[in-house]
């Protein structure tokens, strides 16, 4: 199986082409940049130097967010986009997953993937190691990382935090406990070979165009709105053809 | 007969995301519009995020169904266009990025249209250019003379210096009551009511092309506190109708000044405010007066809203003046016409 895995959710950006498990090529760009800008022609680039034309991928694995709103909107109009256009199989994956498969299945402790979401937030969740899958175990979450390392703290498991721990992060100064280690940022960094290798075992999108990033967050115009109005509900189809 | 020239647009400037098949520039095999307006209303105006979002859910659907309804497969096509600016960078980004990811699955040209250079275009779906050439664009972002002496050369004589047109609208209907997009309201009021405020007509005298509205948003809204404070009931469709008359007014007058400064054929009315019924007429009457040797080609009012049919229509010139660009097109919010603005 021919795969194309792309993932622009933080200021990374990185696309492999993976075939039967195989990483045959990949980029990856850590720049704080236009993820617009780069992704179409790194992909053009990793197809014409592994000899693939377009049509030849057989699947599409796009890291669905959370992250940059804008940043993981790229990945997946790009890998939506694509798999309608071409007729194959568009399959979503956490964000937070890629990074959490950075560690290897040889722990069963809890593994706490989290990217910063501004203003001492996270988003982040909890995965763990069972039968060689990776399992999701806390739901993915908006979070103060003050009070994410509390609720981790409470479930009195030992575990690692997977990310980049960025400035913001850090001067909320909090302590971890002993059975908590953060690890070294060269894991905090997805790997699309990862994503690609987490997408082949999941099932594909069933409907591509309701295929939507997973935000984690309402926008701050629809929290103040349904506020106002009690009782609506913010999913309502307001958008019509004309 | 020289081949057809078949091209797949996507537009997805603002709150509509738009795509469509059209043939030689002209013929509309298809414009599918997921309009956003209904959830806007809900803030009053449009929220860039909310606008992102919504335009990712639409985008594919719009994509197979301009196809679908057009009966047309990607063997077909001769190229895939695209608005890349003026407009908002998160709205713009997914008609940017869905097009070129077509162009690319498909191998097929992809040409880089600027959306006022659309506005222009809508025109074309009533009668067959012919330059030089003026139009005035009015819409909500953007109110400008632009001055075509030949086919696909545009430059920017007149535009405003503050508010546009069609933001000025919406700024006085929400003093009214009116939800945006308050256009359509207001001029309907204005039909009902007559100039009694007699609101300023800014720069209408000055000897430049510019347009300025924000002062007139001014003297709008003081009129109406002023009259608030007072306990006063003012007449909404009086009120409606000297805000509209004094649009009118300054459009008309520096339109005018422009065709006697700059000899054309045809005269171009194009944009969202297009629409306006008030400005339509007077334009129309001003013309015959004035300038009954210019043609005057009025965007039909369907496709005077963003729709990804002008930009098809524009595409193919564009198309036609080997206009091209890669893999790393990007939006461009703040995206200008070519502009030799004269001093």
């Amino acid at each position: 199986m021919k795969i194309l895995a792309l993932d622009t959710s933080n200021h990374p950006m990185s696309v492999a082409l993976v075939e039967d498990d195989q990483l045959k090529a990949t980029i990856t760009l850590n720049m704080v940049r236009n993820h617009s800008v780069y992704v179409l022609p790194a992909i053009n680039d990793l197809f014409t130097k592994v000899g693939w034309q377009p049509s030849d991928v057989d699947r599409i694995v796009v890291a669905k967010g959370p992250g940059s709103y804008t940043g993981v909107r790229i990945a997946v109009t790009t890998a939506k986009t694509l798999a309608m256009t071409l007729g194959k199989d568009l399959v979503g994956v956490s964000s937070l997953k890629v990074i959490a498969a950075n560690v290897p299945p040889i722990t069963n402790q809890l593994i706490i993937p989290f990217m910063d979401a501004r203003r001492g937030n996270v988003f982040a969740g909890g995965y763990q190691y069972q039968d060689g899958q990776l399992t999701n175990v806390i739901p993915e979450q908006h979070i103060g990382y003050r009070q994410l390392i509390e609720t981790v703290i409470k479930r009195g498991q030992s575990g690692y935090l997977v990310g980049e721990l960025t400035k913001k992060i850090s001067a909320e100064g909090v302590k971890l406990p002993d059975n908590i280690q953060l690890l070294p940022q060269t894991y905090a960094l997805p790997s699309t070979y990862q994503l690609a290798r987490l997408g082949e075992q999941a099932a594909a999108v069933g409907n591509i165009d309701d295929f939507v990033p997973n935000y984690l967050r309402m926008t701050e115009a629809e929290v103040n709105w349904l506020k106002q109005h009690p009782g609506k509900h913010s999913d309502a189809n307001y958008v019509q053809e004309v | 007969m020289a081949k057809d020239t078949l091209i797949l647009a996507f537009e997805s400037s603002c709150d509509e995301t738009s795509v469509a098949v059209v043939k030689n520039g002209v013929e509309i095999l298809s414009n599918i519009v997921a309009t956003q307006i209904q959830s806007h209303q809900r803030f009053g105006g449009v929220v860039p995020e909310v606008a992102s979002r919504h335009h990712i859910e639409w985008i594919t659907r719009c994509i197979h169904q301009a196809l679908e309804t057009a009966q047309v497969d990607y063997q077909d096509l001769d190229a895939v266009a695209v608005t890349y600016g003026p407009g908002l960078v998160g709205s713009l980004l997914i008609g940017v990025t869905a097009a070129k990811t077509v162009a690319w699955a498909h191998q097929l040209p992809l040409v880089p249209i600027n959306h006022m250079e659309g506005h222009i275009y809508a025109a074309r779906f009533v009668g067959e250019f012919q330059f030089p050439q003026m139009a005035l664009l009015v819409s909500g972002g953007h109110t400008e003379l632009v001055y075509m002496p030949s086919e696909h050369e545009y430059e920017i004589i007149g535009e405003t210096r503050d508010d546009a047109a069609g933001e000025a609208y919406d700024k006085i209907g929400r003093v009214l009551g009116v939800n945006y997009p308050a256009g359509k309201t207001i001029d309907e009021w204005a039909h009902q009511g007559q100039d009694t405020f007699h609101f300023p007509r800014a720069m209408e005298k000055e000897a430049n092309l510019d347009f300025s509205f924000s002062g007139l948003k001014s003297a709008f809204i003081n009129t109406c506190h002023n009259a608030d404070q007072r306990g006063e009931q003012l007449n909404k469709y009086d009120l409606a109708a000297s805000f509209q008359q004094s649009v009118v007014d300054v459009l008309t007058e520096k339109t005018l000044r422009a065709l006697g400064e700059y000899p054309v054929k045809q005269l171009i009315l194009a944009g969202g405010v297009a629409a306006n019924q008030g400005l339509r007429e007077r334009l129309t009457n001003e013309m015959r007066k004035n300038f009954p040797d210019v043609t005057m080609l009025q965007a039909p009012l369907k496709y005077c809203g963003d729709n990804a049919a002008m930009i098809g229509a524009a595409a193919e010139v564009a198309y036609r003046h080997g206009d091209r660009a890669g893999n790393d097109l990007n939006a461009v919010p703040g995206l200008s016409f070519p502009v030799n603005k004269k001093e």
